[in-house]
């Protein structure tokens, strides 16, 4: 064992019938993230290094919710927020509320390294990006179109969308697409709930773990409204042991302590890395609907989700690698 | 096995010295809360609606850090954080930069009860709090004097207080903390556990002195300052950063599970992980036992078991 390993994730439960070409540019992404973290992991960057650098990749392009193409508040607007945890000594950096940084996953790591704080929301991380010089531009950048249809639709059917991908095809809205699918989270049908929050789990070559996870959130949410992303233990957390990023339904993640459970149980009940993954992914979810991706410092990867799905890419130095959509 | 209840109101490097008139109204303050604790507890109320009663006491009690005699930041405005956990449903409930809403606990809860969410903050939360129709007032309301002088006295030694883990400010001589001799309080918390097992948190706080405008400290954080499940019900207390990195509470119920340990033992283990002088927590389990370690100077903290034990204290003592 050793060795790098790294993987990607943008978000889990994807709808059935989701139109292959979609899944298809879905799969490019994450094929393009990870042969960015795969030549940043041969050049010896460090894992903290590694997340940040495929997070931002993630954000910067429009398809996933997180930066550019993060779902929208029920104001029509972005408020977006990621956090960054370098195992090696538990250091960690996050933020919430975000409208103007372009890569909010950067500024949780200066957070990390040049606050004196671990998070920072809203304006005071705003006012902090300003300091610190990041690149910052209108909230209008981070809106696309396909998200200003979206949330139209939620509000017309009055829920939260978690996020959804599909291309209006028909007039019926929310209601045909109910019809299509069976499949429910967070009692939504699956057609109208696809969260793609992004994440990036790394172990470099000397067995540090690093993790890192970014989103715009739900749709349709109320301003100010903070999920699971942010939250250390929750969306994102790496010990000494292993490196961990979440995505789903925020409620279940965070009542779970998701991120955190993979390694506490890796720790306290000596589980390996895929046996901790599928014992969390069972037992800990409850109705919860949820999945993740996690290295350990052995050079292991896995991912586990109860969802029908998650967008995930995972590479390892031994030379596998796979892209997958269910 | 009973009811039984704890309360904190902070860690931290409380000096020995700690002179009467800064030591007695907070003791009178525990004491108080605790027999509010204590009477809604024999009046047969949730551990729920119990934390949330004794929080709101505590916060609008001015001599701890939360509520009414919140810290303020860098910028001398108050911003309040708080949750709440049900240990048998694990819903919860946070809110984030709060300034205008007396009990922030209380808005933490209808976060939980009446959205679809688990945690508000800042414009959002507040906005929130109007519609609810929580009580809210002018932010200087929720300043006191000496807050005003604590943060002047941080401001001057050019650092924030309590808590930082990059050492990125200049070293300023301990005395200057030791000065105020009470300057290094942060977050009131209370866990609760009825007689059929019922278990719930609730925590709540202004931060850290001097702390930059928008800084979330622990106390929102479910897992890190508050969690509850089945096991146990945590609120830990002290530097926030190490707090959420050790994701103190959450482990408490982690390790009892895993190490297969008692409540008290488990406590300890989390403890003695985070390094010395950085926190503390008061814990009940579903059987009804409680212990309040912590690796600081000291803790202010009361219990009470419905056998008739209780105890008040700030510094180490020889009970549970």
């Amino acid at each position: 064992m050793g060795g790098w390993a790294i993987a990607v994730h943008g978000g889990a439960g994807v709808d059935p019938n989701l139109p292959m070409e979609r899944q298809e540019e879905a799969k490019r992404l994450l094929t393009r993230c990870l042969d960015i973290g795969i030549s940043a992991l041969r050049s010896n960057l460090p894992a903290i290094d590694v997340v940040e650098l495929v997070v931002r990749e993630l954000e910067t392009d429009p398809l996933f919710n997180s930066g550019r193409g993060s779902a929208l508040t029920e104001n029509g607007t972005v408020e977006m927020e990621a956090s960054i945890m370098d195992g090696s000594k538990r250091r960690c950096g996050a933020v919430s509320g975000l409208t103007t940084v372009k890569n909010p996953v950067s500024l949780a790591r200066l957070v990390m390294e040049k606050s004196p704080h671990s998070y920072l929301g809203f304006s005071g991380a705003e006012e902090f990006a300003k300091k610190q010089g990041v690149e910052m531009v209108d909230n209008e950048y981070f809106i696309t179109q396909d998200n200003v249809g979206m949330l139209k639709l939620a509000k017309e059917a009055n829920s939260i969308l978690f996020d959804y991908r599909i291309p209006i095809v028909g007039t019926c809205g929310a209601g045909a697409a109910a019809m299509d699918s069976p499949l429910q989270m967070n009692g939504l049908p699956i057609s109208v709930y696809a969260p793609e929050t992004v994440g990036c789990v790394v172990v470099d070559k000397e067995g540090r773990c690093a993790a890192a996870t970014s989103t715009g959130g739900l749709m349709n949410k109320m301003s100010g409204r903070i999920g699971d992303s942010p939250l250390i233990g929750s969306g994102t957390y790496a010990s000494e042991l292993c490196g961990v990023s979440c995505t789903g339904e925020g409620e279940a993640i965070i009542r779970s302590t998701l991120a955190r459970e993979v390694s506490a149980v890796m720790e306290y009940k000596g589980l390996n890395l895929h046996e901790a993954v599928d014992y969390v992914i069972k037992h800990r979810l409850d109705e919860g609907k949820a999945g993740l991706i996690a290295v350990s410092k052995e050079g292991e990867v896995a991912c586990g989700f109860n969802t029908n799905g998650m967008f995930r890419g995972c590479a390892t130095e031994g030379g596998f690698m796979e892209v997958g959509v269910w | 096995m009973g009811w039984a209840i704890a309360i904190h109101g902070g860690a931290g490097d409380i000096p020995l010295s700690l002179p009467p008139e800064k030591r007695l109204p907070r003791e009178a303050g525990l004491r108080r809360c605790l027999e509010v604790g204590i009477a809604a507890l024999k009046a047969r109320n949730h551990p729920l609606d119990v934390v949330e009663l004794v929080v709101r006491e505590l916060e609008n009690h001015p001599n701890f850090n939360a509520g009414k005699g919140s810290v303020l930041t860098t910028s001398g405005t108050v911003e309040m954080e708080a949750s709440i956990m049900d240990g048998k449903t694990m819903k919860c409930g946070a809110v984030s930069g709060v300034s205008t809403v007396v009990n922030a606990i209380s808005l933490a809860r209808l976060v939980m009860e009446k959205t679809p969410h688990i945690y508000l903050a800042f414009d959002g939360a507040e906005a929130f709090a109007r519609e609810q129709g929580l009580e809210t007032v002018e932010m200087s309301h929720f300043i006191t004097p000496e807050n005003i002088e604590r943060l002047k006295q941080a401001q001057e030694a050019d650092r924030v207080q309590i808590d930082y883990t990059q050492p990125i400010q200049k070293e300023t001589p301990k005395d200057a903390a030791v000065a105020d001799g009470d300057s290094q309080i942060g977050t009131v918390g209370c866990v609760a556990v009825d007689n059929e097992g019922n278990l719930a948190t609730a925590t709540s706080t202004g931060g850290l002195v001097n702390k930059m405008v928008g800084r979330i400290g622990d106390t929102p954080v479910i897992g890190a300052g508050t969690y509850a499940n089945h096991l146990c019900a945590v609120s830990a207390t002290g530097r926030g950063e190490a707090i959420i990195r050790g994701t103190v509470a959450r482990d408490v119920a982690a390790v009892m599970e895993f190490k297969g340990i008692s409540l008290k033992e488990a406590a300890a283990y989390v403890i003695d992980r985070v390094p010395p002088g950085t926190a503390g927590l008061i814990t009940v389990s579903s059987t009804g036992e409680i212990t309040m370690p912590f690796n600081t100077t000291g803790m202010f903290r009361a219990c009470a078991t419905e056998d008739g034990y209780s105890e008040i204290a700030i510094w180490d003592s020889p009970s549970k």
